[in-house]
């Protein structure tokens, strides 16, 4: 080995602690990078084969009831590749040894081929025999959630009709791999199922026999999705379509991209603000390595080495680091990926993942480490190569310090004398000060950007389950039941009080802008089940109005006084004009509000409802779901209670994993940059600091001016971090908003005093940790080497 | 009469600190002999060091000749000068100039690693008597073994010329002789040409020849017909 990389790996050696300061900070944006990147070409290849191999379909159509030979005239649609049309419905479940009622979801299988769209991918067991009316195949999570095998039973009632079911097999489905039930937030396998069974069996069941009431496409490369959909629809329209859509409406994949989607702007922000604050670590230490070796940097060239090499050997300096941070980074990238696939696994429904971090990842991401990391060590490594030998030979000139208005000032103010040393320094290098302040406030802000999330779901949680749907339960119908079934309703055990309520799925028109939601009528002033507006003031549709909630507003450019057009797809299909009456706010779906009396009214049609909201005497519960079972026209029955535990419980889950990393993150930013710059500055002013202690300062003076600077320029970033923080925390709301839900900014006061806790902890203790090398300080030694 | 190595027309250095012009050179003729020890003296700020960076391919002239043999430094770039240095020129300075993390030996073969035709680490520090603490660290050795060491590193390339500015500047007065012990064998053994940069005037009485310096010129050039061996200079 020669003796210059000697030299380099004894230097290294020698900074490991800053090296590995500043490698952990490098780390982190290579396992950002890893992970986001890796997961976000996993999940993306995984779908992009799953939807190709067990084709899925490209454009999706509910209907009331159409007759089957429409299918000719809907496959000839220009552009259709293939149309599969279908029966399903809903059923009550009873399940053997589970006291609350399930949903299931029935999807009839063609009879005379195979199924050419969605096509379900077996498991284990068989597809239900055609001719066999009582056999079904369920998801398999649902399957794996109840412990189902070949041959197990249980009941099922079918459209009023109770019958017992036989399991002969579980599949998975391009359809549902994020399988959710009706006004459910999160997946509950236990309780919602997707039942697959023979044609004849559902057709008969629903009386659907000659007809479909869903119909699915695949698209030829090159159609027009939109022109599709349109033509669908006035084929549909006689026959009570519910308006087609394409794949960006169907639930399964818009969650599946709402994660998609996060992945791609976490691998888009995150990354560069590590790779940026090593870089500047990178600069500053080497900047300051640079300054000490002048001579030896002198002595090299002397000696017959090159510009190139000298400045190569410090760029190997730094590339050591970069090899460090990115080893760290591909280890805990590695670790980090596996255990994020783990979660996905867990609400994502894949028969296979294409997991496999392929090479570029790592190499990208290392690249980019290297790259940074270099750029960072370019600026003084080039110093060091263009740095006159002679002139490295002698010692460089002290800093100028000139008297200034500043220096007058502090006089003025009779600071001490250490203190005007900290100030003096400050100033003197306002760029580095600077960085300085700005990586420690990134920091903060990524506290800041981690913990308001609990806020923001506690505030989730509080309007939407306390505020607003304050019902125990929700009765789901199969279809729109005349209001006075209400009496029956509140007959059902337990039940304490009922509310009706109506879903029209409607096209809203703003101008050019619209948007197919399901609008929600009601009674006015219900009590249950309650729509707020922002400042929390309950508000409900007047007749002939309509309340919009923010983020739908926001997507139609509609305000409180416009008037919008409300294309009904249910009932007589009429287009209704209504104003805007207000604004709802709202954080999970798209909601739109109307009377209830007057959709009525306008529909012409006796009172009606698609579901109750009730409230409950919880002991009566069992008794309650007992009744359910043997209930005709019912859908489903969402016990608000389970769904909001559910949700608590996942989101706590998934925050609290989130704050581990976003504060581990902020800790080694901290300590990289406070440490780095303690030692640098203990560099600098070793001289100075020594020469204090002999003039008779207590080790308490001299270590105040290291720590004290340290600690000022932290307290300097606080401000910062907390703009910063807030930033991305908006940043973030943003980015996680989607159609399906929307997290709200919510700011407290504990967020960033936590924050700024945090980071000045770290700091001190940082700064403490260096100052532990002031008492090894050679007094003598130090005055006597030459700088 | 010897070779000429090294010769000079009319250099002068100007050092522009923004405030003020310092003329460091001001006019230096000046011819230096093959195998000869010279000994550059004068007063501190005089413009030594400025002609021995200069002779020795670290500085550029600002104005004037430099002709190293029949090649003219003055017209070299960077990198020829470079390769100048690789080749020809030793360096010795007051301070060593050791690297801190290189033991003796690795600091010795920082020069033989890029070297023409270099004698090896060991055999560089047997001559100037350092084979005993060849692994040792520079925080480990005295001023004097320290110096040695850079000897060591300055001959291991077998350099045509060699430069030594206040070799003996930070030593005291026994270590210091010891170390011009060592330069004049060295110019004995090699005939390596050897410049010696000194305001201590007792050190001149080893020389072939003296050169005074004073306010970046040369006031004097004397020869001496009777040389010391460093044993019997005083200071
Ligand atoms: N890099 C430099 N910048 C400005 N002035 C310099 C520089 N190097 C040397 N000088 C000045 O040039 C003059 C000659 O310096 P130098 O050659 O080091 O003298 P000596 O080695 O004889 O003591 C001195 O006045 C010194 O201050
Ligand atoms: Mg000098």
């Amino acid at each position: 080995m020669q003796a210059i990389d000697r030299k380099l790996l004894r230097d290294f050696k020698r900074l490991w602690v800053q090296a590995l300061a500043i490698a952990l900070v490098l780390a982190c944006g290579v396992t950002i990078l890893l992970t986001s990147l890796g997961m976000y070409q996993a999940l993306t290849e995984t779908r992009a084969a799953y939807y190709e191999r067990n084709r899925f379909a490209d454009v999706f159509a509910e209907t009331r009831r159409a007759p089957i030979s429409l299918m000719q005239e809907i496959a000839d649609i220009d552009g259709v590749l293939t149309a599969e049309a279908r029966v399903s419905g809903t059923a009550i479940l009873d399940l053997p040894e589970r006291p609350r009622t399930a949903t299931g979801r029935i999807l009839s299988l063609p009879e005379a081929h195979a199924p050419v769209l969605n096509i379900p991918l077996l498991r284990w067991g068989r597809l239900p025999d055609p001719n066999a009316t009582d056999e079904v195949m369920v998801n398999e999570p649902f399957a794996l959630a109840n412990g189902f095998e070949y041959g197990d039973q249980f009941s099922a009632n079918l459209n009023g009709q109770k019958r017992t079911l036989t399991v002969v097999g579980a599949a998975l489905s391009p359809e549902f791999i994020y399988t959710i039930g009706p006004g459910a937030l999160m997946p509950d396998n236990e309780y919602y199922g997707i039942l697959w069974m023979s044609e004849r069996t559902v057709a008969a069941a629903f009386d659907m026999t000659g007809a479909f009431n869903g119909v699915t496409l695949a698209l030829a490369t090159g159609s027009t999705e939109k022109d599709v959909i349109d033509r669908l629809d006035d084929i549909l329209e006689p026959y009570g379509g519910l308006g087609a859509y394409g794949r960006d409406l169907h639930l399964s994949d818009s969650f599946i991209d709402a994660e998609i989607s996060q992945l791609r702007g976490m691998a888009m922000v995150l990354p560069p603000i590590f790779f940026g604050i090593s870089a500047f670590l990178v600069s500053m230490v080497m900047g300051r390595i640079i300054a000490l070796e002048r001579s030896e940097i002198g002595l090299l060239k002397a000696v017959g080495y090159s510009n190139t090499e000298v400045c190569l050997h410090y760029l190997m300096l730094a590339g050591l680091i970069a090899v460090l941070g990115i080893c760290i980074g591909w280890a805990m990238g590695t670790w980090l990926a596996r255990g994020m696939a783990l979660q996905y696994a867990q609400f994502f429904d894949f028969p296979f993942v294409i997991f496999r971090l392929s090479y570029w990842v790592y190499a990208a991401a290392g690249l980019a480490a290297l790259l940074t990391t270099t750029l960072g060590a370019m600026r003084s490594a080039l110093a060091a190569a263009w740095l006159a030998p002679a002139i490295a030979m002698q010692p460089p000139t002290p800093p100028r310090f000139k008297r200034s208005w500043l220096d007058r000032m502090m006089t003025a103010l009779r600071l001490s004398q250490p203190t005007i040393m900290i100030l003096r320094s400050f100033f003197r290098w306002p760029g580095r000060s600077f960085l300085t302040c700005l990586g420690l406030s990134l920091a903060v802000a990524s506290v800041i950007a981690s913990l308001f999330v609990s806020d923001a779901l506690d505030e989730i949680i509080e309007t939407a389950f306390f505020q607003t749907n304050r019902q125990d339960a929700i009765v789901i119908f199969t279809d729109d039941l005349p209001e006075t079934a209400l009496t029956e309703v509140l007959a059902l055990p337990g039940v304490l009080k009922a509310e009706p309520q109506q879903y029209h799925t409607a096209i809203l028109r703003n101008g050019y802008l619209s948007k197919r939601v399901a609008i929600e009528a009601r009674p006015p002033n219900t009590d249950l089940s309650r729509v707020m507006s922002a400042d929390d003031v309950v508000i409900s549709a007047p007749p002939g109005g309509i309340l919009l909630s923010e983020r739908l507003a926001d997507q139609l450019d509609a305000r409180p006084g416009d008037v919008i057009d409300a294309e009904f797809l249910t009932g007589r299909r009429e287009t209704l004009a209504l104003p805007v009456t207000g604004l709802v706010e709202q954080h999970f779906g798209l909601g739109a509000y109307v009377d209830l009396n007057y959709i009525n009214a306008q529909f012409r049609q006796i009172p009606q409802m698609s579901v109750a909201n009730i409230s409950l005497d919880s002991a009566r519960l069992p008794d309650l779901h007992l009744a359910l079972k043997e209930l005709p026209k019912l859908s489903g029955l969402v016990e608000m209670n389970e769904n909001r535990e559910a949700f608590q419980e996942t989101i706590q889950q998934n925050v609290a994993v989130m704050n581990t990393v976003y504060i581990t993150i902020a800790i080694l930013i901290t300590i990289g940059v406070a440490y780095n710059g303690a030692r640098i500055q203990l560099s600098e002013r070793a001289r100075e600091l020594a020469s204090l202690r002999i003039l008779g300062f207590g080790r308490g003076e001299v270590s105040y001016i290291l720590v004290g600077e340290t600690m000022f320029l932290t307290l300097l970033a606080q401000p910062l971090g907390w703009l910063i923080g807030a930033y991305i925390a908006r940043l973030m709301t943003n980015a996680f908003s989607s159609d399906l839900y929307a997290i709200p900014l919510v700011l407290e006061l504990d967020t960033f005093a936590l924050a700024s806790l945090i980071v000045l902890t770290v700091a001190f203790a940082s700064a403490m940790v260096v100052r532990r090398r002031l008492d090894r300080l050679d007094l003598v030694s130090v005055m006597k080497t030459r700088e | 009469m010897p070779d000429i190595v090294f010769r000079t027309e009319d250099i002068t250095k100007v050092y522009d600190t923004g405030d003020v012009k310092v003329h460091a050179l001001d006019g230096v003729d000046l011819q230096l002999y093959s195998g000869e020890l010279t000994v550059l003296l004068g007063p501190s700020g005089s413009g030594k060091s400025t002609l021995l960076n200069i002779l020795g391919g670290l500085d550029h002239a600002t104005d004037g000749h430099v002709w190293f043999r029949q090649t003219e430094l003055t017209d070299m770039t960077n990198r020829e000068l470079t390769k100048y240095r690789r080749d020809h020129v030793g360096f010795v300075f007051q301070f060593y100039n050791l690297v801190p993390s290189l033991t003796a030996r690795e600091n010795v073969q920082l020069v033989t690693d890029v070297a023409h035709d270099p004698m090896s680490a060991a055999e560089a520090l047997g001559l100037v008597g350092l084979d005993h603490r060849m692994d040792h660290f520079p925080s480990e050795m005295s001023g004097g073994e320290q110096q040695r060491v850079a000897i060591a590193r300055a001959i291991a390339k077998r350099p045509d010329i060699l430069l030594c500015d206040e070799p003996t500047g930070a030593l005291d007065s026994s270590t210091g002789i010891q170390v011009l012990e060592v330069l004049q064998s060295i110019n004995d053994r090699f005939g390596t040409t050897t410049v010696v940069i000194t305001h201590n005037a007792e050190i001149r009485r080893m020389a072939h020849r003296v050169i005074y310096f004073r306010d970046g010129k040369i006031s004097e050039t004397q020869v001496n017909d009777h040389r010391l061996a460093p044993s019997e200079i005083k200071w």
